[in-house]
């Protein structure tokens, strides 16, 4: 914040300071206010008692370890569908840069088509049309289908953009070199886009593990689906504390991913081998026409 | 084929309620975000420490399960909105403000640190640098990424199909369940609804963009 912010105004003087003092002590009170607030109703409604949390972390009741068998089932899907939608994405960002026309017009709009639609409806569309066509998959699969058509558009998008943002002196140099434009795209562009890229790949695989949520909808019996089934077992008594114990669930998985992406990005940073090769900032989009979270 | 040219009034209605959750929702989510990261540019702890809080929490649980708070939690907490359809615009508003909020702020980081810095050198105010100098550009760099957040904004409104709210998704469902014989129709009629609104969103974005871009 401050090398950002002390651009915008000269070193505070005496009065700039007090003046930052209130505005401290104002912003502190306006956050104590709040979360009084929150804490009054949360008490004046009981949810605060020891005894709804205690479910939580009372094995006998069985919720501890439903929950994380949920959150392995969650991460099942997951890890399923990150790498399927990985090697599609790549498939579909090699088709779409192909040189023939013939390739590169139907993997685009397969591309287009399947960014454009909400993951909802083709999750709901592999639930309920593709047993239709003959294709029968279980809840696991129907999920993964979905996720995976789904993902594997937004990542194909997000290797193409990071192969077209490496310098073109570097494929004019591989050409010149006499590499084939396979070899062009393995051993010149493809290590550089990767490292460019990673933050926005790690994102999207964020994303795809909060999408997993959207088994709930089909049934799948993810986190959600889990912890909705306890409120109902258990009583509507205990819902805001499941609810809560499933949303902590959900948050520690992403930071960990969010950190071990900045942790990474950080050491393939310091490599000597790319020291040329500038990662984009986590905020800067790819130049995709088509939203992506 | 038929269960779709019947249903088309119904379709029209569920067109209609995802454009109007999601311009309420995209209204909620741009002004709020814009605030969190005004929050987090400031020279204040206590509201830079919240706007973070904010976002990492929010950035980090997936909308469904936010949806789930907003329609399903507040009712335990004797808040009760008045609609599933306010709780709706809630969640999918306090959702995609936490993305806003980044896409502004980085909006703000990437004006050059030159430009402050000779607004600053030709006595302009910080208020009158910020007016002047660095929000017209920072905006203009944003248009990008905040057209990405409402089309996806757009898409993620169909998470509504699940809390009683018969958006498109919602109505692709029903008629799915009503016509097994005609699902593949009903899917695609669904997808060409959604299509209407994030091609054409892109192509507009796009206006907007050769329009309003600074060449650096």
């Amino acid at each position: 914040m401050s090398q950002q912010t002390s651009v915008l105004y000269d070193h505070l003087g005496p009065k700039g300071r007090r003046n930052v003092r209130i505005g401290t002590w104002i912003g502190a009170g306006l956050v104590l206010v709040l979360i009084g607030a929150a804490l009054i109703q949360l008490d004046q409604t009981g949810q605060l008692e020891s005894e709804r949390w205690a479910i939580l972390f009372d094995p006998s009741t069985g919720v501890p370890q439903g929950l994380f068998r949920a959150l392995l089932t969650t991460l099942r899907a997951a890890l399923v569908a990150m790498a399927l939608s990985m090697v599609l994405g790549a498939l579909l960002a090699a088709g779409r840069l192909s040189d023939h026309g013939w390739v590169r017009t139907p993997v685009g709009a397969v591309v287009e088509f399947f960014r454009g639609v909400p993951l909802l409806l083709l999750i709901l569309f592999a639930y309920l049309a593709l047993p239709r066509l003959g294709i029968n998959l279980n809840l696991f699969w129907t999920l993964v289908a979905g996720l995976t058509a789904y993902n594997m558009a937004v990542l194909g998008e997000i290797f193409r953009a990071g192969i077209l943002s490496v310098d073109r002196g570097q494929w004019e140099a591989g050409f010149a070199l006499g590499l084939r434009k396979s070899q062009v795209m393995r051993i010149v562009l493809v290590p550089q886009a990767v490292r460019r890229m990673l933050p926005a790949i790690v994102s999207q695989l964020v994303t795809l593990l909060k999408d997993t949520s959207l088994g709930f909808i089909i049934g799948y019996f993810e986190l959600l689906r889990q912890g909705r089934s306890y409120v109902d077992y258990f009583g509507s008594r205990y819902g805001l504390q499941i609810y809560v114990a499933v949303a902590v669930f959900y948050i520690t998985v992403n930071l960990a991913l969010s950190m071990f992406a900045r942790w990474l990005d950080r050491r393939t940073s310091r490599s000597p081998k790319v020291v040329a090769v500038q990662p984009l900032p986590d905020e800067v989009e790819p130049v995709l026409p088509l939203g992506r979270e | 084929m038929s269960a779709v040219l019947d249903n088309l009034d119904l379709f029209r209605s569920g067109l209609l309620t995802t454009l109007a959750l999601s311009v309420l929702a995209a209204l909620l989510a741009f002004s709020l975000g814009t605030l969190l990261a005004a929050f987090r540019v400031s020279p204040f702890p206590p509201l830079a420490g919240l706007g973070t809080f904010y976002v990492e929490i929010v950035r980090n649980t997936p909308l469904t399960v936010l949806w789930f708070f907003m329609a399903l939690g507040l009712p335990l907490l004797n808040l009760t909105l008045p609609s599933f359809f306010v709780a709706g615009v809630l969640a999918l508003g306090l959702y995609t403000a936490a993305f806003v909020c980044e896409a502004v702020r980085s909006g703000i980081n990437a004006v050059s640190a030159g430009q402050a810095e000779a607004a600053r050198a030709i006595g302009l105010t910080f208020g009158q640098s910020l007016r002047l100098v660095v929000l017209p550009q920072a905006l203009r760099t944003v248009v990008p990424p905040l057209g990405n957040l409402w089309i996806a904004l757009v898409k993620n409104s169909s998470v509504g199909s699940a809390f009683a709210i018969t958006e498109i998704t919602a109505v692709a469902n029903r008629l799915a369940n009503t016509n097994p014989a005609d699902v593949i129709a009903v899917f695609i009629g669904a997808a060409v609804a959604y299509l209407v609104i994030t091609l054409s969103s892109g192509l507009a974005l796009g206006v907007l963009e050769r329009r309003v871009v600074v060449l650096r």
